[in-house]
Parts: structure tokens; sequence; C-alpha cells
């Protein structure tokens, strides 16, 4: 499996503060990444640094074999990868489908208007909210919106996705089909870099998870390493009997 | 498909409509009246274009509309040009212009990016008081013989009379054709967060200087045929503000993003002002007028006319734009 995103040594300083320091990692073709870590360690600014949000300070973002260092995030998606927001940025004004639209048009096809609303409506279809396309996105539930981030990158066809807690604030019945969401992403062939505070989802999704705390790199490996790591449990996890308790869920 | 909406017929039977009519019996007042309706509607659709469509409040606009009269009075008596030639040119030399004041202050956002366009009204209003090949104060006048191309002056104030008519229809047509267009999404989605427009692909950047010099274009026509017909030009009333800011209240009236609300609240305006400024008691009243009407589309119809109309008539969406 060759790396599709390489993260290399990357730093990101804000007057005197280290948000992220030092961080390297790849993420292979076809798998689910996750970065987890305590609140403020860096997660969110990591997504900025690697669709162009943020300029480095320091370091390499390189995606699919072509360096994108400090490339502007309108680039970033024609690169093709595409984000969602952890505070979610519907366009208000415009119906569920105009939003999406938007995604297909700009994204990395860079579609026209009309093959633009096809791929729309078919990705509507796949998050579950065809039948809400004409209603004006401010009338969306929480869960709703957060669908909507997830088509609206969806609709850039990315070759990799990045999720920014996408099941904070569901409830379980919610959590399940953004889960199932998730997967089937997966499956048709994107890669997925997921930040997520939700363990047994994370556990249950990732291939490989990274760990951030107070901007760096803490450990990295298969999910069940990660959790068995006493540095992750002391620093994000809590409590070192965390283990069998995942493991009985799983 | 363009030709496929009701609205793009609509605006061709308006202004064939409004070109007819005063022809018809030779009404020459009608005609001034309809000729300050028509440059009303000109400019409250294109700033349409920067307000309503991208979400950047332009209060300078006027500053296109007197910078084409002076490129083109300049060029249709001083250099002795055809009028329609020296009316294009203005526009394309305007529009130029927009882009490097665009690319400068299209860096800045809501009230900031508000200010700079006050600031480039103010700017090129003493550059032009001070430029001397465009006679600094006093202005610029069409001396009579200037109308003679066009046969004589007569026949020149209703050639321009169509011109504007033409340069109005073009800037619905216009406002329409990026209403549904794919730069008009990208524009609304700049509209509506600019930073999420972003993130999903827009080149904000370029979409921004692109709609504010394309919303220079036409009112720098108007603006050459309209002191062209007027006979004189001067930096006053070249780059009035209390125009601009009128253009506003138009924009609101009618219903921002809307084509047939610009030019609607533009139409309605300009009506009313008219009235309020030939009646003998209420001078300078209008803008009291104005102020008020703002003040109370913002609070209790933020969407003007149309937005009301939707609201009343879902329906109406589909067919009025």
């Amino acid at each position: 499996m060759s790396a599709l995103l390489e993260v290399n040594g990357v730093t990101k300083r804000f007057g005197g503060l280290v948000a992220v320091s030092d961080v390297t990692f790849t993420l292979a073709e076809g798998d689910i990444l996750g970065l987890i870590g305590p609140n403020g360690a860096g997660k969110t600014t990591l997504f900025n640094m690697v669709n162009g949000v943020y300029k480095l300070n320091a370091g390499k973002i390189s995606f699919a074999g072509q360096d994108i260092t400090d490339r502007p995030p309108n680039e970033v998606v024609h690169f093709g990868i595409a984000r969602t927001h952890q505070i979610v940025k519907p366009l208000y004004g415009m119906t569920v489908l105009e939003n999406v639209t938007v995604g297909a048009c700009f994204g990395r096809d860079y579609l026209k208007l009309k093959p633009a609303r096809k791929v729309a409506l078919e990705v509507l279809e796949r998050v579950g909210l065809a039948d809400r396309a004409d209603t004006s996105a401010r009338s969306l539930t929480i869960a709703g919106k957060k669908r909507l981030e997830v088509a609206r990158a969806l609709a850039a066809r990315p070759k990799l996705l990045l999720l920014d807690e996408v099941l904070a604030g569901l409830n379980p019945t919610e959590v399940e089909l953004m889960i199932g969401i998730v997967r089937n992403i997966r499956d048709s062939g994107i890669s997925v870099l997921m930040i997520e505070h939700l363990m047994q989802a994370i556990m249950s999704l990732s291939d490989r998870i990274v760990v951030l705390n107070l901007g760096s790199k803490l450990a990295e490996g298969r999910p069940e390493e990660v959790v068995k790591n006493p540095d992750v449990v002391e620093a994000y996890l809590g409590f070192p009997d965390i283990v069998d308790k995942l493991r009985g869920v799983q | 498909m363009i030709f496929r909406r009701p609205v793009f017929w609509l605006i061709l039977i308006f202004a064939a409509l409004m070109a007819f009519i005063p022809l018809h019996g030779n009404n020459v007042s009608m005609r001034e009246d309809l000729i300050l309706v028509a440059v009303a509607v000109i400019l409250a659709s294109n700033l349409n274009l920067m307000i309503g469509y991208t979400g950047y409040v332009n209060f300078g606009h006027i500053v296109f509309y007197g910078l084409g009269g002076y490129v083109g009075l300049y060029l249709a008596t001083v250099k002795g040009w055809n009028l329609i030639l020296s009316a294009l040119l203005a526009g394309l030399a305007v529009s130029f212009c927009a882009l490097l004041f665009g690319l400068g202050i299209l860096r800045l956002r809501g009230a900031y990016f508000a200010l700079a366009t006050i600031g480039i009204l103010v700017a090129v209003q003493s550059f032009v008081s001070n430029f001397d090949p465009w006679g600094r104060s006093t202005g610029l006048y069409v001396p009579f013989d200037a109308y003679q191309p066009l046969g004589g002056a007569r026949r020149a104030l209703w050639i321009t009379y169509f011109l504007v008519i033409a340069v109005m229809a073009l800037s619905m047509i216009l406002s329409l054709a990026i209403k549904i267009s794919k730069f008009g999404l990208g524009l609304f989605a700049i509209r509506e967060d600019e930073d999420a427009a972003v993130v999903l692909g827009v080149n904000a950047t370029v979409y921004k200087a692109i709609i504010y010099s394309v919303s220079a274009f036409l009112p720098a026509v108007a603006g050459a045929l309209m002191f062209y017909k007027n006979g004189m030009i001067d930096p006053s009333i070249a780059f009035e503000f209390m125009l601009s800011l009128e253009g506003i209240v138009m924009l609101m009236l009618g219903g921002k993003g809307t084509v047939v609300g610009a030019a609607l609240g533009g139409g309605l305006y300009e009506k009313l002002r008219s009235y309020l400024l030939t009646s003998p008691k209420l001078s300078n009243f209008h803008l009291v007028i104005a102020g008020g009407m703002l003040l109370l589309v913002v609070l209790f119809a933020p969407g003007g006319l149309i937005g009301w109309l939707y609201r009343l008539v879902p329906r109406s969406e589909k067919v009025i734009e």
C-alpha cells in the first residue's frame, strides 16, 4: 500500500503558542486513520494545515506524490482532499441541494452546473438527505447539518476525506447512521482521516490511530496497540482499565 | 438556458415598452422621466451583483457611473469619437480600474470593505477635481456641434435614450445570466460563508475581483451616455455620494439578490424621488423618506418587496427571479 497523504514534521505556532509541533505521519490509500487526543491537542489545527487554511511554520505535506504545502484551501480541493467542519458551516441562505451542488461544482472535477446537480442528488441519497433536498439548509437539525457537511465534501469526489468530529452532538441512533455512512465512504474507495472523541466509534472504524497531545504526536499504531499504550492512557483515556472496558463492547 | 426563463422575456418586453411608449406621440417629458428610471434600474441591478449576490456592501458604487461619464465625455467630445464606441471604451476602462481597486480592497470584509469603498469614491473625486485634461472642478462641457454626428441634438437625445434603455435591459439580463450560472453559485456561496466557500473550492479572491469589475461596466457605460445627453459633467454631480446611498435603498426596497427586485426597487424609488424632489414643500425631503424606508425594510421585510412576495406566494420564487 502506498502512502496517499504524507505529513512530515509540520509545525504551527500562534504567537508564542505552539499548537502543532513537529508532527509526522502517513495515511495509506484506502485506510481510515483516526486522529485522537485531548481538547486543545492540535487536531483541528492539523486539519487546517492539511487543507491549507493555515500556513505551516515548518514541515511539508504531500498528497498522492505532489507537494501541497501551503496551497490555499480552494486548490487543495482540486487535488482531491475535501473536509467537513467541526462547527458546521452550512450556506444558510441556500437549499440543501444547492449547498451540495457547490461542493460538486468546485470540487476535484470542477463540474458544470448540470452534472454537478446530478452528483449532488446522488450524494444526498447516499447520506440520507434526499428528501430534504429542496428545504433550506437553515431548517436542518444538527444531525442533518453534520450529514450536509459530509455530503458537500463527498460531492467534491475526493480521494481523501477529512472528517472533523462528525459524530459529536449526535444521539446513539444518529451515531449508528453516521458510522454506516463513513464505512460506506471507505468502501467506495475514499480514504478517510477523522478526528473523533467517541472512542468506541473510532476504535471500530479506524485502521490506524494517531494520538496527539499538547501539539505533539504521542503515539501511533493499530487501535488495539494504541489503547494499551500507557502514555495514551495517562494523557487521554484517563483510567487504566479502559482497555478491558472497550474490549467488552467491541 | 436563459431563454427558457420567463423573466428573460419579461425583461425584453419591459424594455421594449419603455422604449416605445414615449416615442409614441413624441412625449419628451415622459422620456426624461423614464431615462432616470432606467438609470436607477441600471445602478440598482449592478449594485445587486455586489450586495445581493456576493454579500459585499459597496457604498461607492456611483464612482463607476461618474468615471464612466468622464471617460465617455472626454472621448466623445475632446477626441470626437463615436458615442457608442466612447461609451463602450468608458465601460472597459472603468472595469479595468475597478479590477485594480478590487484587488486592493477586496481583502477586506464586512464593514471594513464598505468603508474602503467610500474611500475610493472620495479619492477618485478629489483626483478628478485636480485633473487638468478633465477640466478640474469645472468639469467638461459638450459643445453643441458634438451632437451633429447623431443628426442634431434632438435626435441625439432620442438615440441616447434608446441606448440607455438597452443598457438597462442588458443590466437585468446580466443579473439573470449570472444568477443561473455556476459563477453565480460561487458568488452565493461567498455571500453565505466565504470561508466555507473557499474550503469547498471556490476561488473567492478571483471571483470577488471579477464581480466587482463586472458590476462597474454597465454603470460606466450608462454614465457616459447620460452625461453626454446632459451636456456637461463636473466632479460634484458625477460622484454624488447621496446617489450611491440611494442605490442601496433602491436595492433593499425591491429585494436584494433578485433580478426583478433590484429593477423594481430602482424604478419605484426613482418615481417617488422625482415626485418628492419636484414638490415645492418637500425639498430634499426625499432623503428623510429614503432613510425611513430603509429602516422599515431592514426591520420588517429584509427581503424587500420581492422577498415579501416570495413569502406570500412561495411558488412565485420559481418564476420571478
